[in-house]
């Protein structure tokens, strides 16, 4: 299993890990609901090293992106990150990815380059599928393994990171990043992204400097920050009612279908689906991802079907939990086009219950 | 971990006590381990809808919700399922972080009625079942 350049430290912290996407990961430290309510409240701090990274720079950088991603990349001006997905030929999702234009200091007269941020169980396949439509004058690196990536989130982020840069974060505008200096370390980028919906930034640089990041960031932020695992990632970005790879989208769900028609651009020129994806914008999806909140101390589970009142099969859950903010269990689920109105009563099916459940259009938590 | 010696335990990380060792009786209670609490992590329901029945050996007789998974609970022995701890009935206490803090104690989970007090001797003792989970 591979280890982040992080994982002494979650060790040394007493953190349970586990296996995720081929990395041993930390899954809680000390337990899921404090610690997503510590990123709600205050401030939490996440390894996020198995993220993938790979460069894209050439003078057909942005043309071999504009072919592959579904959202406007030519929107981008240098600084500017943007949410996108990486849509299949059969209208499917390869990877959904985040897409930063980065600055030309290293680029040739002509050329630009941009940094893509992908799911750690796809980097393999999404280099595949990248190489494998690169026609362009663009080259495509794999900095994955020589890139640490830390997500500090929350109310208290700001304050919290500000005192280890020399620049100021409050100018930093959401899917905005620099590059400066932090905790002493040169050439680090950070962004004011994140994955919680609680604000915050993501902070990427190579290995020995997270480390120093990480160090900093505990050894400064003492009481006010805590380390949070994978589990805590998970239900903050469910409470958003955030799309995980493999889960509520896949090779086989459509942007569309999940709610991402709005990183589905297709009027900016031939992309990989556009022209499907044109149709079910026009014409409308029969299955869409709703949100829910359900009305009973059960909590919904991937796989677990979905039905309507009068118990017929209309969809299934794709994520669900046990919300730490609201205190009850909310799910994500696609369900046949009729039921994905707001308010609409469904039934979970648990195989041995029913739970009875609301369509709540997410995010389920106002921040 | 604590694993007392007093106790029976199962694959499925449940553990048995007779109520009154002493006596000869057949009434116990189960719960589950603190192997099974520490891996499931904070729990946020329990639901047991079977007091009263006759479940065999392995039948489902109630879930548990933790935040990230559900778990089914499985009878440990064959028995009649006597009371649901009020303590974490949500008609009740309704406090299933009992069974994180205390899982051998107050986070017990249901009184039963065991058909035949020999069927315990099938299970797992504390030394073993730790060899299991190790």
């Amino acid at each position: 299993m591979k280890k982040t350049p992080l994982h002494d430290r979650h060790l040394s912290l007493g953190a349970r890990m586990t296996e995720f996407a081929g990395y041993e990961m930390p899954l809680l430290y000390s337990n899921v609901r404090d610690e997503h309510l510590a990123v709600r409240q205050s401030a939490g701090i996440f390894d996020v090293s198995h993220m993938g990274e790979f460069i894209i720079k050439g003078r057909e950088a942005l043309e071999l992106i504009q072919v592959l991603t579904s959202n406007d990349a030519s929107k981008l001006e240098i600084g500017q990150a943007q949410y996108s997905c990486m849509p299949n030929e059969t209208g499917g999702i390869v990877d959904d990815l985040l897409v930063y234009r980065l600055d030309e200091d290293q680029c040739a007269a002509g050329e630009k380059a941009y940094m893509l941020v992908v799911n750690a169980a796809n980097i393999e396949k999404d280099l595949n599928w990248i190489n494998g439509h690169n026609s362009f004058d663009t080259r495509v690196i794999n900095i994955s393994d020589e890139t640490g990536l830390i997500a500090i989130q929350g109310p208290r982020a700001g304050d919290l990171l500000q005192p280890l840069t020399d620049f100021n974060l409050n100018s930093l505008k959401y899917y905005t990043f620099t590059k400066g200096k932090v905790a002493g370390c040169d050439n680090v980028l950070v962004s004011a992204t994140g994955y919680t919906g609680s604000g915050g930034f993501e902070v990427y640089t190579i290995p020995e400097s997270i480390q120093t990041v990480w160090d900093a960031l505990i050894q400064q932020s003492a009481n006010h920050i805590t380390p949070a695992g994978l589990g805590a990632r998970d239900t903050l970005r469910l409470e958003m009612g955030y799309c995980l790879y493999g889960h509520d989208i896949n090779d086989e769900t459509s942007p569309i279908e999940a709610g991402l028609g709005w990183i589905t651009k297709v009027d900016k020129g031939a992309f990989s689906s556009s022209g499907i994806f044109a149709k079910q914008k026009e014409e409308g999806v029969v299955k869409k991802l709703v949100g829910f909140k359900v009305n009973d101390r059960r909590v919904p589970r991937e796989g677990y079907e979905i039905k309507n009142v009068e118990g017929e099969q209309i969809g299934q859950v794709t994520s669900g939990t046990f919300s730490p903010s609201l205190e009850i269990p909310i799910g994500l689920g696609y369900v046949s086009k009729e039921f994905s109105k707001n308010g609409m009563e469904i039934i979970i099916s648990t195989g041995r219950k029913d739970l009875h459940a609301v369509v709540a259009k997410p995010p389920f938590v106002k921040i | 971990m604590q694993f007392p010696d007093n106790l029976k335990y199962t694959s499925e990380h449940e553990w048995v006590r007779l109520e009154d060792p002493k006596s000869d009786g057949n009434v116990a209670l189960v719960g589950i381990t603190d192997f099974a609490q520490s891996e499931l992590g904070e729990l946020v329901y329990v639901e047991v809808d079977t007091v009263g029945q006759h479940l065999e050996k392995d039948k489902i007789f109630g879930t548990v919700e933790a935040v990230k998974t559900t778990s089914e609970l499985f009878m440990p022995v064959s028995g009649k399922i006597l009371e649901f701890n009020p303590a974490l009935d949500e008609n009740d206490g309704d406090n299933p972080g009992l069974i994180n803090e205390d899982p051998y104690g107050e986070g017990w989970i249901v009184k039963i009625e065991l058909d035949n007090p020999n069927d315990l001797n099938e299970l797992f003792n504390a030394k073993a079942y730790e060899e299991m989970i190790s």
